[in-house]
Protein backbone atom coordinates (compact mmCIF):
# COMPACT_ATOMS: atom_id res chain seq x y z
CA UNK A 1 0.00 0.00 0.00
CA UNK A 2 1.49 3.24 -0.89
CA UNK A 3 1.84 5.77 1.65
CA UNK A 4 0.30 8.98 0.48
CA UNK A 5 -0.12 12.11 3.02
CA UNK A 6 -3.23 12.66 4.40
CA UNK A 7 -5.75 15.11 3.95
CA UNK A 8 -7.31 14.80 7.16
CA UNK A 9 -6.25 14.66 10.98
CA UNK A 10 -6.79 10.76 12.31
CA UNK A 11 -9.49 12.56 14.34
CA UNK A 12 -12.38 12.63 11.47
CA UNK A 13 -10.48 8.97 10.04
CA UNK A 14 -11.91 7.36 13.08
CA UNK A 15 -15.60 9.51 12.73
CA UNK A 16 -15.49 8.14 9.25
CA UNK A 17 -14.62 4.39 10.03
CA UNK A 18 -16.43 4.27 13.04
CA UNK A 19 -19.89 2.56 11.76
CA UNK A 20 -17.82 0.28 9.52
CA UNK A 21 -15.67 -1.25 12.58
CA UNK A 22 -18.97 -1.51 14.55
CA UNK A 23 -20.60 -3.74 11.51
CA UNK A 24 -17.15 -5.54 11.51
CA UNK A 25 -17.34 -5.92 15.36
CA UNK A 26 -20.89 -7.14 16.14
CA UNK A 27 -21.38 -8.99 12.50
CA UNK A 28 -18.07 -10.63 11.96
CA UNK A 29 -15.68 -10.92 15.06
CA UNK A 30 -18.20 -10.96 17.92
CA UNK A 31 -19.92 -14.37 15.76
CA UNK A 32 -16.29 -15.60 15.07
CA UNK A 33 -15.68 -15.58 19.01
CA UNK A 34 -19.28 -16.81 20.18
CA UNK A 35 -19.77 -19.65 17.97
CA UNK A 36 -16.23 -21.32 19.67
CA UNK A 37 -17.82 -20.75 23.23
CA UNK A 38 -21.52 -22.25 21.55
CA UNK A 39 -19.41 -25.57 20.25
CA UNK A 40 -18.55 -26.22 23.82
CA UNK A 41 -22.16 -26.23 25.24
CA UNK A 42 -25.33 -28.50 24.11
CA UNK A 43 -27.47 -25.53 23.23
CA UNK A 44 -30.35 -25.62 21.58
CA UNK A 45 -33.45 -23.58 20.39
CA UNK A 46 -36.52 -25.58 21.88
CA UNK A 47 -36.43 -27.50 24.81
CA UNK A 48 -34.87 -27.44 28.19
CA UNK A 49 -31.51 -26.91 26.78
CA UNK A 50 -32.79 -23.30 25.27
CA UNK A 51 -32.60 -21.09 28.15
CA UNK A 52 -30.01 -22.91 30.32
CA UNK A 53 -27.36 -24.57 27.91
CA UNK A 54 -24.43 -26.81 29.68
CA UNK A 55 -20.50 -27.02 29.43
CA UNK A 56 -20.33 -30.11 27.53
CA UNK A 57 -16.79 -30.27 26.95
CA UNK A 58 -15.32 -31.24 23.84
CA UNK A 59 -18.44 -33.71 23.26
CA UNK A 60 -19.64 -32.16 19.95
CA UNK A 61 -16.58 -32.65 18.64
CA UNK A 62 -16.03 -36.10 19.75
CA UNK A 63 -19.51 -36.50 18.24
CA UNK A 64 -18.39 -35.25 14.24
CA UNK A 65 -15.06 -37.09 14.54
CA UNK A 66 -16.50 -40.42 16.15
CA UNK A 67 -14.67 -42.94 13.56
CA UNK A 68 -17.15 -45.74 14.10
CA UNK A 69 -20.33 -43.66 12.27
CA UNK A 70 -18.24 -40.45 10.80
CA UNK A 71 -17.95 -41.76 7.06
CA UNK A 72 -21.67 -43.12 6.88
CA UNK A 73 -23.75 -40.74 4.67
CA UNK A 74 -25.33 -38.01 6.32
CA UNK A 75 -22.60 -37.79 9.15
CA UNK A 76 -19.43 -35.38 8.97
CA UNK A 77 -16.79 -36.95 7.69
CA UNK A 78 -19.06 -38.07 4.53
CA UNK A 79 -20.17 -34.37 3.81
CA UNK A 80 -16.44 -33.57 3.91
CA UNK A 81 -15.85 -35.97 1.45
CA UNK A 82 -18.41 -35.03 -0.69
CA UNK A 83 -17.44 -31.00 -0.41
CA UNK A 84 -14.34 -31.89 -1.32
CA UNK A 85 -15.53 -33.78 -4.61
CA UNK A 86 -17.85 -30.95 -5.52
CA UNK A 87 -14.80 -28.58 -4.47
CA UNK A 88 -12.07 -30.11 -7.25
CA UNK A 89 -15.20 -30.90 -9.75
CA UNK A 90 -16.80 -27.43 -9.94
CA UNK A 91 -14.40 -25.03 -8.71
CA UNK A 92 -10.99 -26.61 -9.01
CA UNK A 93 -11.69 -28.31 -12.50
CA UNK A 94 -15.07 -26.89 -13.94
CA UNK A 95 -14.84 -23.17 -13.15
CA UNK A 96 -11.50 -22.43 -13.44
CA UNK A 97 -10.80 -24.99 -16.42
CA UNK A 98 -13.68 -23.10 -18.30
CA UNK A 99 -13.05 -19.46 -16.89
CA UNK A 100 -9.36 -19.84 -18.67
CA UNK A 101 -10.40 -21.44 -21.70
CA UNK A 102 -13.02 -18.64 -22.49
CA UNK A 103 -10.27 -16.26 -21.35
CA UNK A 104 -8.03 -17.64 -23.48
CA UNK A 105 -9.89 -18.02 -26.60
CA UNK A 106 -10.59 -14.45 -26.49
CA UNK A 107 -7.62 -13.06 -25.82
CA UNK A 108 -6.94 -9.74 -27.47
CA UNK A 109 -10.17 -9.85 -29.57
CA UNK A 110 -13.32 -7.75 -29.32
CA UNK A 111 -16.48 -8.42 -31.27
CA UNK A 112 -20.03 -10.05 -31.28
CA UNK A 113 -18.55 -13.27 -30.38
CA UNK A 114 -16.95 -12.50 -27.49
CA UNK A 115 -19.99 -10.21 -26.25
CA UNK A 116 -22.33 -12.56 -26.56
CA UNK A 117 -19.92 -15.51 -25.07
CA UNK A 118 -19.47 -13.25 -21.88
CA UNK A 119 -23.59 -11.77 -21.67
CA UNK A 120 -24.09 -15.36 -21.13
CA UNK A 121 -21.75 -16.09 -18.77
CA UNK A 122 -22.00 -13.34 -16.78
CA UNK A 123 -25.99 -14.17 -16.55
CA UNK A 124 -25.55 -17.68 -15.20
CA UNK A 125 -23.43 -15.88 -12.58
CA UNK A 126 -25.35 -13.26 -11.41
CA UNK A 127 -29.62 -14.64 -11.81
CA UNK A 128 -31.03 -14.47 -8.02
CA UNK A 129 -30.12 -18.33 -6.98
CA UNK A 130 -33.80 -19.64 -6.52
CA UNK A 131 -34.40 -18.84 -10.37
CA UNK A 132 -31.11 -20.72 -11.55
CA UNK A 133 -31.89 -23.69 -9.18
CA UNK A 134 -36.05 -24.05 -10.78
CA UNK A 135 -34.89 -23.91 -14.31
CA UNK A 136 -31.74 -26.72 -13.76
CA UNK A 137 -34.49 -28.95 -12.22
CA UNK A 138 -36.47 -28.12 -15.59
CA UNK A 139 -33.40 -28.81 -17.47
CA UNK A 140 -32.35 -31.73 -15.76
CA UNK A 141 -35.70 -33.50 -15.47
CA UNK A 142 -35.76 -37.59 -16.19
CA UNK A 143 -38.92 -36.59 -18.88
CA UNK A 144 -38.97 -33.30 -19.86
CA UNK A 145 -35.26 -31.88 -19.68
CA UNK A 146 -33.47 -29.98 -21.96
CA UNK A 147 -30.58 -31.84 -21.07
CA UNK A 148 -31.71 -35.21 -21.62
CA UNK A 149 -33.39 -34.42 -24.98
CA UNK A 150 -29.92 -33.45 -26.46
CA UNK A 151 -28.22 -36.61 -24.92
CA UNK A 152 -31.09 -39.14 -26.99
CA UNK A 153 -30.11 -37.32 -29.82
CA UNK A 154 -26.55 -37.91 -30.01
CA UNK A 155 -27.48 -41.68 -28.16
CA UNK A 156 -26.13 -40.94 -24.64
CA UNK A 157 -28.99 -42.47 -23.42
CA UNK A 158 -31.28 -40.70 -20.23
CA UNK A 159 -30.16 -40.84 -17.21
CA UNK A 160 -32.15 -39.53 -14.41
CA UNK A 161 -29.92 -36.82 -13.24
CA UNK A 162 -31.05 -35.89 -9.80
CA UNK A 163 -31.44 -39.53 -8.48
CA UNK A 164 -28.81 -41.37 -10.04
CA UNK A 165 -26.37 -38.77 -10.20
CA UNK A 166 -26.93 -36.18 -7.95
CA UNK A 167 -23.12 -35.43 -7.29
CA UNK A 168 -22.51 -34.77 -10.91
CA UNK A 169 -25.88 -32.78 -10.62
CA UNK A 170 -24.21 -30.58 -8.66
CA UNK A 171 -21.18 -30.50 -9.99
CA UNK A 172 -22.29 -28.88 -13.14
CA UNK A 173 -24.70 -27.32 -12.03
CA UNK A 174 -22.01 -24.50 -9.96
CA UNK A 175 -19.55 -25.22 -13.06
CA UNK A 176 -22.34 -23.36 -14.81
CA UNK A 177 -23.09 -21.29 -12.25
CA UNK A 178 -19.80 -19.68 -11.48
CA UNK A 179 -17.76 -19.80 -14.56
CA UNK A 180 -18.14 -16.14 -14.73
CA UNK A 181 -15.50 -15.07 -12.00
CA UNK A 182 -12.61 -16.92 -13.46
CA UNK A 183 -13.35 -15.69 -16.64
CA UNK A 184 -13.68 -11.81 -15.97
CA UNK A 185 -10.35 -12.12 -13.75
CA UNK A 186 -8.15 -14.47 -16.29
CA UNK A 187 -9.58 -12.15 -18.89
CA UNK A 188 -8.18 -8.84 -17.09
CA UNK A 189 -5.46 -10.54 -16.27
CA UNK A 190 -4.24 -11.55 -20.01
CA UNK A 191 -4.90 -8.02 -20.63
CA UNK A 192 -1.55 -7.51 -18.41
CA UNK A 193 0.65 -9.42 -20.31
CA UNK A 194 2.71 -7.10 -22.90
CA UNK A 195 1.81 -8.01 -26.65
CA UNK A 196 5.42 -7.93 -27.92
CA UNK A 197 6.22 -10.93 -25.93
CA UNK A 198 2.92 -13.17 -27.44
CA UNK A 199 4.19 -11.34 -30.95
CA UNK A 200 7.99 -12.27 -30.75
CA UNK A 201 6.73 -15.78 -30.27
CA UNK A 202 4.70 -16.07 -33.11
CA UNK A 203 7.14 -14.66 -35.38
CA UNK A 204 9.55 -17.72 -34.32
CA UNK A 205 6.06 -20.10 -34.77
CA UNK A 206 5.12 -21.16 -31.25
CA UNK A 207 1.99 -23.36 -31.45
CA UNK A 208 -0.87 -22.11 -29.23
CA UNK A 209 0.00 -24.58 -26.04
CA UNK A 210 3.82 -23.67 -26.39
CA UNK A 211 2.56 -19.84 -25.97
CA UNK A 212 0.19 -20.97 -22.88
CA UNK A 213 2.85 -23.23 -21.32
CA UNK A 214 5.95 -20.68 -21.91
CA UNK A 215 4.35 -17.25 -21.66
CA UNK A 216 0.68 -17.56 -20.45
CA UNK A 217 0.95 -19.46 -16.84
CA UNK A 218 4.30 -18.32 -16.05
CA UNK A 219 3.15 -14.67 -16.08
CA UNK A 220 -0.55 -15.58 -14.49
CA UNK A 221 0.99 -18.15 -11.87
CA UNK A 222 0.20 -15.22 -9.35
CA UNK A 223 -3.50 -14.89 -10.59
CA UNK A 224 -4.34 -18.50 -10.95
CA UNK A 225 -3.87 -19.08 -7.44
CA UNK A 226 -5.59 -16.29 -6.50
CA UNK A 227 -8.42 -17.53 -8.58
CA UNK A 228 -8.05 -21.70 -7.39
CA UNK A 229 -7.97 -20.75 -3.53
CA UNK A 230 -10.72 -17.98 -4.02
CA UNK A 231 -13.25 -20.15 -5.90
CA UNK A 232 -12.70 -22.63 -3.20
CA UNK A 233 -13.28 -21.00 -0.63
CA UNK A 234 -16.50 -19.67 -1.92
CA UNK A 235 -17.81 -23.09 -2.81
CA UNK A 236 -16.73 -24.88 0.02
CA UNK A 237 -18.85 -22.41 1.71
CA UNK A 238 -21.72 -21.95 -1.09
CA UNK A 239 -25.34 -23.09 0.18
CA UNK A 240 -26.77 -23.00 -3.47
CA UNK A 241 -27.05 -27.11 -4.15
CA UNK A 242 -29.32 -27.09 -1.45
CA UNK A 243 -32.16 -25.28 -3.07
CA UNK A 244 -31.65 -28.30 -6.16
CA UNK A 245 -30.89 -31.09 -4.03
CA UNK A 246 -32.00 -30.36 -0.16
CA UNK A 247 -28.71 -32.56 0.26
CA UNK A 248 -30.50 -35.82 -1.33
CA UNK A 249 -31.36 -38.21 -2.62
CA UNK A 250 -30.48 -39.96 0.87
CA UNK A 251 -28.05 -37.16 1.62
CA UNK A 252 -25.62 -37.97 -1.24
CA UNK A 253 -25.26 -34.54 -1.75
CA UNK A 254 -25.08 -33.38 1.79
CA UNK A 255 -21.58 -30.57 1.57
CA UNK A 256 -20.91 -29.67 4.69
CA UNK A 257 -22.70 -26.22 4.40
CA UNK A 258 -26.25 -28.41 3.91
CA UNK A 259 -24.86 -30.35 7.33
CA UNK A 260 -24.64 -27.72 8.99
CA UNK A 261 -27.77 -26.35 7.89
CA UNK A 262 -29.77 -29.29 8.36
CA UNK A 263 -27.88 -29.77 12.31
CA UNK A 264 -28.52 -26.55 13.23
CA UNK A 265 -31.57 -24.83 11.50
CA UNK A 266 -33.68 -28.25 11.01
CA UNK A 267 -35.19 -30.57 13.04
CA UNK A 268 -34.06 -30.32 16.68
CA UNK A 269 -32.14 -26.91 16.24
CA UNK A 270 -29.05 -28.38 17.46
CA UNK A 271 -26.67 -25.03 17.80
CA UNK A 272 -24.22 -26.59 19.80
CA UNK A 273 -23.60 -29.23 17.50
CA UNK A 274 -23.93 -27.12 14.25
CA UNK A 275 -21.35 -24.61 16.02
CA UNK A 276 -18.35 -27.64 16.05
CA UNK A 277 -19.36 -27.94 12.55
CA UNK A 278 -19.30 -24.56 11.92
CA UNK A 279 -15.67 -24.20 13.85
CA UNK A 280 -14.36 -26.49 11.68
CA UNK A 281 -15.69 -24.87 8.81
CA UNK A 282 -14.02 -21.43 9.81
CA UNK A 283 -10.84 -23.07 10.90
CA UNK A 284 -10.62 -24.36 6.93
CA UNK A 285 -11.87 -20.97 5.68
CA UNK A 286 -9.31 -19.34 7.72
CA UNK A 287 -6.44 -21.43 6.50
CA UNK A 288 -7.27 -20.60 2.83
CA UNK A 289 -7.66 -17.02 3.69
CA UNK A 290 -4.18 -16.85 5.16
CA UNK A 291 -2.92 -18.99 2.58
CA UNK A 292 -4.22 -16.20 0.29
CA UNK A 293 -2.97 -13.78 2.04
CA UNK A 294 0.87 -14.64 2.13
CA UNK A 295 0.59 -15.40 -1.47
CA UNK A 296 -0.56 -11.62 -2.07
CA UNK A 297 2.17 -10.63 0.12
CA UNK A 298 4.32 -12.38 -1.28
CA UNK A 299 4.13 -11.45 -4.83
CA UNK A 300 4.21 -7.63 -3.79
CA UNK A 301 7.28 -8.25 -1.93
CA UNK A 302 8.69 -9.62 -5.20
CA UNK B 1 -4.10 -17.54 -51.30
CA UNK B 2 -0.98 -17.95 -48.57
CA UNK B 3 -0.47 -20.06 -46.06
CA UNK B 4 -0.81 -17.10 -43.54
CA UNK B 5 -4.84 -16.44 -44.81
CA UNK B 6 -5.71 -19.81 -44.53
CA UNK B 7 -4.18 -20.03 -40.80
CA UNK B 8 -6.27 -17.10 -40.06
CA UNK B 9 -9.17 -18.46 -41.45
CA UNK B 10 -8.95 -21.49 -39.81
CA UNK B 11 -8.50 -19.45 -36.69
CA UNK B 12 -11.38 -17.53 -36.97
CA UNK B 13 -13.71 -20.42 -37.71
CA UNK B 14 -12.52 -22.47 -34.77
CA UNK B 15 -12.75 -19.72 -32.85
CA UNK B 16 -16.54 -19.06 -33.89
CA UNK B 17 -17.39 -22.85 -33.52
CA UNK B 18 -16.25 -22.60 -29.56
CA UNK B 19 -18.07 -19.61 -29.38
CA UNK B 20 -21.30 -21.26 -30.25
CA UNK B 21 -20.34 -24.55 -28.35
CA UNK B 22 -20.26 -21.94 -24.74
CA UNK B 23 -22.74 -19.60 -25.39
CA UNK B 24 -25.39 -22.97 -26.22
CA UNK B 25 -24.33 -24.66 -23.19
CA UNK B 26 -24.90 -21.58 -20.81
CA UNK B 27 -27.93 -20.54 -22.37
CA UNK B 28 -29.85 -23.75 -22.75
CA UNK B 29 -30.62 -23.96 -18.66
CA UNK B 30 -32.12 -20.74 -18.97
CA UNK B 31 -34.57 -21.39 -21.56
CA UNK B 32 -37.44 -22.50 -19.84
CA UNK B 33 -37.28 -19.66 -17.90
CA UNK B 34 -37.75 -18.24 -21.29
CA UNK B 35 -40.55 -19.68 -22.47
CA UNK B 36 -42.36 -21.38 -20.02
CA UNK B 37 -43.93 -18.34 -18.47
CA UNK B 38 -45.60 -17.27 -21.66
CA UNK B 39 -46.61 -21.19 -22.24
CA UNK B 40 -50.30 -21.89 -20.44
CA UNK B 41 -49.90 -25.00 -20.73
CA UNK B 42 -46.14 -25.08 -19.39
CA UNK B 43 -44.57 -28.39 -18.01
CA UNK B 44 -40.53 -28.90 -17.59
CA UNK B 45 -39.87 -28.99 -21.43
CA UNK B 46 -38.45 -26.18 -22.97
CA UNK B 47 -41.20 -25.65 -26.16
CA UNK B 48 -41.97 -22.28 -27.89
CA UNK B 49 -45.50 -21.72 -26.79
CA UNK B 50 -47.88 -21.66 -29.84
CA UNK B 51 -50.03 -19.16 -28.61
CA UNK B 52 -47.83 -16.72 -26.31
CA UNK B 53 -49.92 -15.47 -23.43
CA UNK B 54 -49.98 -13.09 -20.53
CA UNK B 55 -52.31 -15.53 -18.19
CA UNK B 56 -49.72 -16.65 -16.25
CA UNK B 57 -48.41 -13.58 -15.27
CA UNK B 58 -52.04 -12.50 -14.66
CA UNK B 59 -52.74 -15.70 -12.30
CA UNK B 60 -49.75 -14.55 -10.29
CA UNK B 61 -50.62 -11.19 -10.36
CA UNK B 62 -53.40 -12.31 -7.86
CA UNK B 63 -51.39 -13.97 -5.52
CA UNK B 64 -51.24 -11.58 -2.88
CA UNK B 65 -48.15 -13.11 -0.65
CA UNK B 66 -46.55 -13.77 -3.62
CA UNK B 67 -46.79 -10.31 -5.04
CA UNK B 68 -46.00 -8.49 -1.53
CA UNK B 69 -43.19 -10.38 -1.35
CA UNK B 70 -41.87 -9.36 -4.62
CA UNK B 71 -42.81 -5.45 -4.47
CA UNK B 72 -42.88 -4.65 -0.81
CA UNK B 73 -40.66 -6.97 1.20
CA UNK B 74 -37.61 -7.16 -1.52
CA UNK B 75 -37.61 -3.59 -1.76
CA UNK B 76 -37.12 -3.06 1.54
CA UNK B 77 -34.88 -5.43 2.13
CA UNK B 78 -32.22 -4.91 -1.19
CA UNK B 79 -33.12 -0.68 -0.79
CA UNK B 80 -31.90 -1.10 3.14
CA UNK B 81 -28.72 -3.06 2.43
CA UNK B 82 -28.36 -0.77 -0.42
CA UNK B 83 -28.38 2.26 1.17
CA UNK B 84 -26.32 1.16 4.50
CA UNK B 85 -23.75 -0.54 2.61
CA UNK B 86 -23.18 2.17 0.22
CA UNK B 87 -23.24 4.81 2.45
CA UNK B 88 -21.19 3.11 5.34
CA UNK B 89 -18.76 1.97 2.85
CA UNK B 90 -18.36 5.55 1.49
CA UNK B 91 -17.47 7.03 4.34
CA UNK B 92 -15.18 3.99 5.56
CA UNK B 93 -13.15 3.87 2.45
CA UNK B 94 -13.15 7.79 2.06
CA UNK B 95 -11.63 7.60 5.69
CA UNK B 96 -8.94 4.69 4.86
CA UNK B 97 -7.61 6.81 1.55
CA UNK B 98 -7.93 10.50 3.27
CA UNK B 99 -6.33 10.29 7.04
CA UNK B 100 -3.82 8.23 8.21
CA UNK B 101 -5.98 6.21 11.10
CA UNK B 102 -3.61 4.14 13.43
CA UNK B 103 -3.97 0.61 13.15
CA UNK B 104 -5.54 0.92 9.63
CA UNK B 105 -3.19 -1.74 8.24
CA UNK B 106 -4.21 -4.36 10.98
CA UNK B 107 -7.69 -3.10 10.21
CA UNK B 108 -7.64 -3.97 6.04
CA UNK B 109 -6.52 -6.93 7.23
CA UNK B 110 -8.56 -7.64 9.81
CA UNK B 111 -11.48 -7.17 6.98
CA UNK B 112 -10.00 -9.08 4.19
CA UNK B 113 -9.64 -12.40 6.41
CA UNK B 114 -12.52 -12.81 8.85
CA UNK B 115 -15.38 -11.31 5.75
CA UNK B 116 -13.85 -14.96 4.28
CA UNK B 117 -13.87 -16.63 7.51
CA UNK B 118 -17.32 -15.59 8.96
CA UNK B 119 -19.53 -16.04 5.88
CA UNK B 120 -22.43 -18.52 5.02
CA UNK B 121 -23.97 -21.18 7.11
CA UNK B 122 -21.30 -21.83 9.30
CA UNK B 123 -21.51 -17.63 10.21
CA UNK B 124 -24.87 -17.46 10.20
CA UNK B 125 -25.17 -20.21 13.39
CA UNK B 126 -23.62 -17.39 16.16
CA UNK B 127 -25.35 -14.56 14.13
CA UNK B 128 -28.71 -16.70 14.52
CA UNK B 129 -28.05 -16.48 18.02
CA UNK B 130 -26.89 -12.73 17.72
CA UNK B 131 -29.87 -11.29 16.40
CA UNK B 132 -32.28 -13.31 18.64
CA UNK B 133 -30.60 -11.73 21.49
CA UNK B 134 -30.96 -8.53 19.82
CA UNK B 135 -35.07 -8.90 19.40
CA UNK B 136 -34.36 -8.30 15.81
CA UNK B 137 -35.84 -12.31 14.74
CA UNK B 138 -38.51 -12.13 12.17
CA UNK B 139 -37.50 -8.26 11.57
CA UNK B 140 -36.50 -6.59 8.22
CA UNK B 141 -34.26 -4.56 10.52
CA UNK B 142 -32.44 -8.23 11.21
CA UNK B 143 -32.19 -9.46 7.77
CA UNK B 144 -30.37 -5.47 6.67
CA UNK B 145 -27.96 -5.62 9.33
CA UNK B 146 -26.99 -9.32 8.70
CA UNK B 147 -26.82 -8.89 5.19
CA UNK B 148 -25.11 -5.51 5.32
CA UNK B 149 -22.43 -6.79 7.69
CA UNK B 150 -21.55 -9.39 5.04
CA UNK B 151 -20.99 -7.50 2.19
CA UNK B 152 -19.07 -4.44 4.03
CA UNK B 153 -15.77 -5.55 3.49
CA UNK B 154 -16.28 -6.34 -0.13
CA UNK B 155 -17.97 -2.84 -0.41
CA UNK B 156 -15.15 -1.32 1.19
CA UNK B 157 -12.61 -2.69 -1.28
CA UNK B 158 -14.65 -1.26 -4.02
CA UNK B 159 -14.73 1.80 -3.23
CA UNK B 160 -11.43 2.56 -2.42
CA UNK B 161 -10.41 1.71 -5.82
CA UNK B 162 -12.82 4.66 -6.76
CA UNK B 163 -10.90 6.72 -3.94
CA UNK B 164 -7.98 6.37 -4.67
CA UNK B 165 -8.10 6.96 -8.49
CA UNK B 166 -9.97 10.70 -7.83
CA UNK B 167 -7.53 13.40 -7.55
CA UNK B 168 -6.84 15.35 -4.00
CA UNK B 169 -6.25 18.64 -5.19
CA UNK B 170 -9.98 20.17 -4.77
CA UNK B 171 -10.46 18.72 -1.47
CA UNK B 172 -6.83 20.59 -0.46
CA UNK B 173 -7.65 23.39 -2.30
CA UNK B 174 -11.69 23.41 -0.35
CA UNK B 175 -9.80 22.99 3.05
CA UNK B 176 -7.49 25.92 2.25
CA UNK B 177 -10.28 28.28 1.14
CA UNK B 178 -11.81 26.71 5.50
CA UNK B 179 -14.26 24.27 4.49
CA UNK B 180 -14.92 22.14 7.29
CA UNK B 181 -14.20 18.22 6.48
CA UNK B 182 -17.63 17.07 6.60
CA UNK B 183 -18.45 19.58 3.51
CA UNK B 184 -15.17 18.82 1.75
CA UNK B 185 -16.34 15.00 1.86
CA UNK B 186 -19.94 15.86 1.09
CA UNK B 187 -19.66 18.81 -1.47
CA UNK B 188 -16.22 18.23 -3.13
CA UNK B 189 -15.00 14.38 -2.39
CA UNK B 190 -19.15 12.89 -2.92
CA UNK B 191 -19.90 14.53 -6.45
CA UNK B 192 -16.60 12.89 -7.59
CA UNK B 193 -17.14 9.11 -6.37
CA UNK B 194 -20.62 9.10 -7.42
CA UNK B 195 -20.09 6.51 -10.38
CA UNK B 196 -18.56 4.02 -7.48
CA UNK B 197 -21.21 4.90 -5.01
CA UNK B 198 -23.95 3.83 -7.95
CA UNK B 199 -21.42 0.47 -8.83
CA UNK B 200 -21.32 -0.58 -5.28
CA UNK B 201 -25.47 0.60 -4.62
CA UNK B 202 -26.62 -1.75 -7.40
CA UNK B 203 -23.84 -4.24 -6.32
CA UNK B 204 -25.22 -4.44 -2.37
CA UNK B 205 -29.03 -4.69 -4.17
CA UNK B 206 -28.64 -7.41 -6.51
CA UNK B 207 -26.65 -9.00 -3.64
CA UNK B 208 -29.21 -8.57 -0.90
CA UNK B 209 -32.38 -8.78 -4.10
CA UNK B 210 -31.23 -12.86 -4.72
CA UNK B 211 -30.29 -13.91 -1.43
CA UNK B 212 -32.27 -16.87 0.23
CA UNK B 213 -29.84 -18.19 3.17
CA UNK B 214 -29.89 -15.18 5.71
CA UNK B 215 -33.89 -14.53 4.94
CA UNK B 216 -34.59 -18.40 5.33
CA UNK B 217 -32.75 -18.36 8.96
CA UNK B 218 -33.87 -14.85 10.24
CA UNK B 219 -37.36 -14.55 9.03
CA UNK B 220 -40.21 -16.39 10.48
CA UNK B 221 -43.91 -14.75 9.07
CA UNK B 222 -44.98 -15.52 5.56
CA UNK B 223 -45.77 -11.63 5.65
CA UNK B 224 -42.04 -10.27 5.34
CA UNK B 225 -40.73 -13.04 3.26
CA UNK B 226 -39.15 -11.55 0.24
CA UNK B 227 -39.70 -13.38 -3.29
CA UNK B 228 -36.99 -16.11 -3.31
CA UNK B 229 -39.01 -17.47 -0.19
CA UNK B 230 -42.04 -16.87 -1.59
CA UNK B 231 -41.65 -18.77 -4.94
CA UNK B 232 -42.25 -21.66 -2.93
CA UNK B 233 -45.65 -20.50 -1.90
CA UNK B 234 -46.28 -21.87 -6.09
CA UNK B 235 -45.63 -25.25 -4.62
CA UNK B 236 -48.58 -27.74 -3.39
CA UNK B 237 -48.79 -29.11 0.05
CA UNK B 238 -47.18 -32.21 -1.42
CA UNK B 239 -45.22 -30.52 -3.16
CA UNK B 240 -45.22 -30.69 -6.81
CA UNK B 241 -44.94 -27.04 -8.29
CA UNK B 242 -47.42 -25.25 -10.29
CA UNK B 243 -45.15 -24.84 -13.22
CA UNK B 244 -46.77 -21.94 -15.08
CA UNK B 245 -47.07 -20.08 -12.07
CA UNK B 246 -43.81 -20.56 -10.67
CA UNK B 247 -42.14 -19.17 -14.35
CA UNK B 248 -43.98 -16.48 -14.75
CA UNK B 249 -43.25 -15.80 -11.29
CA UNK B 250 -39.83 -16.47 -11.26
CA UNK B 251 -39.42 -14.74 -14.53
CA UNK B 252 -40.73 -11.28 -13.02
CA UNK B 253 -38.27 -11.57 -9.68
CA UNK B 254 -35.17 -11.83 -12.79
CA UNK B 255 -35.98 -8.38 -14.58
CA UNK B 256 -35.04 -6.15 -12.07
CA UNK B 257 -31.47 -7.92 -12.30
CA UNK B 258 -31.21 -7.79 -15.91
CA UNK B 259 -32.11 -4.45 -16.07
CA UNK B 260 -29.60 -3.38 -13.23
CA UNK B 261 -26.98 -5.58 -15.25
CA UNK B 262 -27.87 -3.62 -19.01
CA UNK B 263 -27.35 -0.18 -16.82
CA UNK B 264 -24.32 -1.06 -15.55
CA UNK B 265 -22.87 -2.45 -18.51
CA UNK B 266 -23.89 0.29 -20.27
CA UNK B 267 -22.16 2.88 -17.81
CA UNK B 268 -19.13 1.46 -16.64
CA UNK B 269 -18.80 -1.72 -18.78
CA UNK B 270 -19.19 -4.53 -16.32
CA UNK B 271 -16.06 -5.44 -14.92
CA UNK B 272 -13.83 -5.96 -11.73
CA UNK B 273 -14.50 -3.16 -9.32
CA UNK B 274 -11.45 -3.50 -7.27
CA UNK B 275 -11.43 -6.34 -4.51
CA UNK B 276 -9.42 -8.83 -6.50
CA UNK B 277 -5.84 -8.48 -6.50
CA UNK B 278 -3.23 -10.00 -7.44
Amino acid sequence: MERKHAIFPARVGIIFLTPAILFVIVFLLYPFVRVFLLSFTNQTLLGTTAPNPEFVGLDNYRHLFNPDRWMRLGEFGSALKITTQFVVGSALIGQAGMGMLIAWAFYRKRGVLREVVFTLVILAWIIPETVVAFTWVAFLDWEFGTLNSVLETVGLGRPDWLFERPLQSIILFNSWRGTAFSMLLFSGALETIPPSYVETAEVVGATAWQKFRDIFFPLLRGHILTDLILITLWTFNVFTPFLLTGGGPAKRTEVVSIYTYRTAFMGRHEFGKGSSIAVVMMLINLGLALIYLASIRRRRAT
Amino acid sequence: MNSFVIRSWLARGLLFAFSVVIAASFVTPLLWLITAPFNTQANLAVTIPTNPSLANFEAVYHNKFAMRALFQNNLIIGGGVMVLVAGVATMASYGLSRTHVPGRDVLVYVLILFSSVVSGTAAMVPIFLLVFRLGLIDTYAGVILVMTGGLLPSAIFIMRDFIDSIPRSYEEAALVCGASSLRVFRDVALPMVRPGVVVVAIWAFVNAWGAFLIPSVLLRSPDRMPASIASYSFYTEAGTPNLTLLSAYAFLYTIPVLVLYLIVNWRFGFRFFGGIKS
